[in-house]
């Protein structure tokens, strides 16, 4: 597969070459060049040709594409590497946050109303049943390109020095999608959300000091008898309730799952990506391909670069 | 009794059920991906290492290589374009995939009416099947805590220099042994074991059972106490707090006994807070697995008895 000429299709000389013809090309057509009008110049500051200034500008004078190196590691953009599942997750990310805002024109975050939004999503929206199910499988499908990412980032080693930070990040932003998910489902207020939060929030019950009945509610009653104040915990005081807004999952867990799913959590998450494509580029971009190191050089490795 | 295909197929083809059949063949097929990868990378490794003169010329990486070829490549176009070609192919395969497969709605939340299994999404149900091992406050709490913390912890106690930026096998056989007990069995197979075994009841039935809400099973649970014929709730506290913290504290002075024989290496640049750590971040993984097996396999609940928690 190697090319066998020691001319490099990517050079610098090469696309040189190239940026000529198409000058020339483009001078030689007698409609007035569009990529030089004004109108053009306004939008994007730099002209069309295929110069490496160009391809740099495209990338640098673009608020989206900056986010992105102008030039990276050419063996980096092989698949093999990296997978694109962060990339994917990102973009997942960004289906959900539209086909997500689309939804919040129909929904109703009450007992009275979510469900029969539900059934009119399904039934009388146009195109709602669609929506409703690419907001369902980009969900899950995120969660599944989060897991593959992650264990990518793994086998690579990448969250190994100066990435150690990064790799946290990301801890965060996996706690942030699943419980992006697990709020989400809650939200149609039918059988199966119903029961899968009730019985994922029974847990909480059972947290040490802080749930009713946790180990070492009797210390915490005990050591406010001792101050004089009432520390009696109940399954109305508890952190479930905190959770839920109450003792059962009902019309405040709603509200407070919408919240969290649509407000809370998505800034959060956004939040923390921006940091984690910020560390990305601070640390010096992707991790790899990185020339192996050999197990003689271990001792000597700086470990940071 | 016979074969139920009927069951099989209706768990399996639940639309909620999908991405985890899904995600079981992603992470297989990405699992035999990576250490393909590794496996060129290890046999470049090993042919530099024998030959110490190719070693200080070699590019060192198992990709196509010329001298004359840049470094870098521009990002307009040879990074935008996969990106562009990702971003079509899951738009497309999102939106067949929302066409084929309704989203799953049941009938109006009801708290009079027990859904029989009450299920998690399946990414949650490797936790919920912990319900069975564990007390709620072990497993629902302590357990998801541990699994953050021990994730986060990762970079600061992996001091191993090697396999930064490529795939290998050979120069991190412990991390990605670990990593991959911890995520493909105590996280994806128990998510498994907990969508498509567990039925009414949170019972055990093996592919092909029917599902039957009336089944009974006749286990009797036992403490480990009652083996060993104890009844006094002091001495039952004491002893279990000896077995559990005793059991922890062998399985720590275990591990640091193989760690200075086979990974001499990692001993030494570990900090004495970096090692502990490390002890018991293992020692604990080890345990969830022991004592799923003493469930499974002895009837065994609870290890540590007291009148205010069990383990
Ligand atoms: C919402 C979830 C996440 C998003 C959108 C995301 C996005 C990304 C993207 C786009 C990259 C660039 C390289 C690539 O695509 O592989 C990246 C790299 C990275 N991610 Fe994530 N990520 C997420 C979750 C995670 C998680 C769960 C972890 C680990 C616990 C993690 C750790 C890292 C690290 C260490 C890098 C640097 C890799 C390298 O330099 O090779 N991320 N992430």
């Amino acid at each position: 597969m190697a090319p066998r000429n020691d001319i490099d299709p990517t050079s610098t000389k090469a696309l040189l070459e190239k940026a000529k013809e198409t000058q020339a090309d483009i001078k030689s057509k007698w409609i007035p060049n569009f990529f030089e009008t004004p109108f053009w110049r306004s939008i994007f500051r730099h002209k069309i040709d295929e110069t490496p200034r160009n391809r740099s500008l495209a990338v640098l004078s673009n608020v989206f594409l900056h986010l992105q190196p102008a030039k990276l590691n050419r063996d980096a953009v092989r698949y093999c590497f990296c997978w694109g599942m962060g990339g994917i997750t990102f973009y997942l990310f960004c289906i959900l946050t539209f086909t997500g805002v689309a939804l919040m024109f129909y929904y109703h975050p009450t007992k009275a109303d979510a469900f029969r939004d539900m059934l009119f999503l399904k039934n009388d929206v146009p195109f709602g049943n669609l929506l409703r199910n690419m907001h369902r499988w980009a969900a899950h499908a995120m969660i599944i390109t989060t897991w593959l990412h992650q264990m990518r980032v793994f086998m690579t080693g990448s969250y190994k020095a100066p990435r150690e930070f990064n790799w946290n990040i990301g801890v965060i932003l996996l706690l942030v999608t699943m419980m992006l998910s697990f709020t989400g489902y809650l939200l149609p207020d039918d059988q199966l959300g119903f029961w899968a939060v009730t019985v994922g929030t029974n847990m909480a019950r059972a947290t040490p000091f802080l749930g009713h009945e946790g180990p070492g509610i009797e210390l915490v009653k005990w050591t406010g008898e001792q101050l004089g104040v009432d520390s009696t915990v109940n399954g109305y005081n508890d952190v479930r309730f905190a959770l839920l807004g109450g003792s059962i999952v009902d019309s405040n867990a709603l509200l407070r799952a919408y919240i969290w799913h649509c407000v809370a959590l998505p800034v959060l998450g956004s939040i923390f990506m921006i940091v984690h494509f910020w560390r990305i580029r601070k640390d010096g971009s992707l991790s790899g391909p990185a020339p192996v190191m050999l197990d003689s050089e271990a001792d000597k490795a700086k470990g940071r670069r | 009794m016979a074969f139920d295909w009927v069951q099989l197929w209706q768990e399996t083809s639940k639309p909620d059920n999908v991405p985890i059949l899904i995600m079981t063949a992603a992470v297989g097929y990405y699992l035999w991906y990576g250490f393909r990868e590794g496996v060129r990378h290890d046999r470049l490794i090993t042919q530099l290492e024998a030959d110490p003169a190719l070693a200080k010329t070699h590019h060192r990486k198992p990709y196509p290589f010329h001298p004359a070829w840049d470094k870098v490549v521009h990002t307009w176009p040879y990074l935008l374009r996969v990106e562009f070609l990702a971003a079509l192919i899951v738009t497309v395969g999102l939106i067949l995939w929302a066409i084929w497969l309704p989203a799953p709605l049941e009938p109006p939340a009801n708290p009079t009416l027990t859904t029989n299994p009450a299920k998690a999404p399946w990414y949650f149900l490797g936790l919920q099947e912990l319900l069975v091992y564990f007390d709620p406050w072990i497993a629902g709490v302590i357990l998801p805590h541990l699994v953050l913390g021990g994730l986060m912890a990762i970079p600061y106690i992996d001091v191993n220099p090697l396999g930064n930026g490529y795939y290998t096998w050979r120069q991190r056989k412990f991390a990605i042994s670990t990593y991959m007990f911890g995520f493909l069995v105590l996280w994806v197979l128990l998510a498994i074991v907990g969508t498509f075994i567990r039925g009414p009841g949170w019972m055990w039935f093996w592919p092909g059972m029917t599902w039957d809400a009336h089944r009974q099973v006749h286990e009797v649970n036992r403490h480990l106490h009652e083996l060993f014929g104890l009844t006094d709730p002091w001495v039952v506290g004491i002893f279990g707090g000896l077995v559990t913290l005793g059991g922890i504290g062998v399985g720590m002075a275990v591990c640091d006994v193989i760690f200075r024989k086979f990974k001499p290496k990692t001993f030494l640049r570990q900090n004495l807070v970096q090692y502990l750590i490390t002890l018991h971040l293992i020692v604990l993984m080890a345990a969830v697995p022991l004592k799923i097996v003493l469930k499974l396999v002895f009837n065994i609940k609870y290890i540590w008895v007291t009148p205010w928690f069990n383990v």
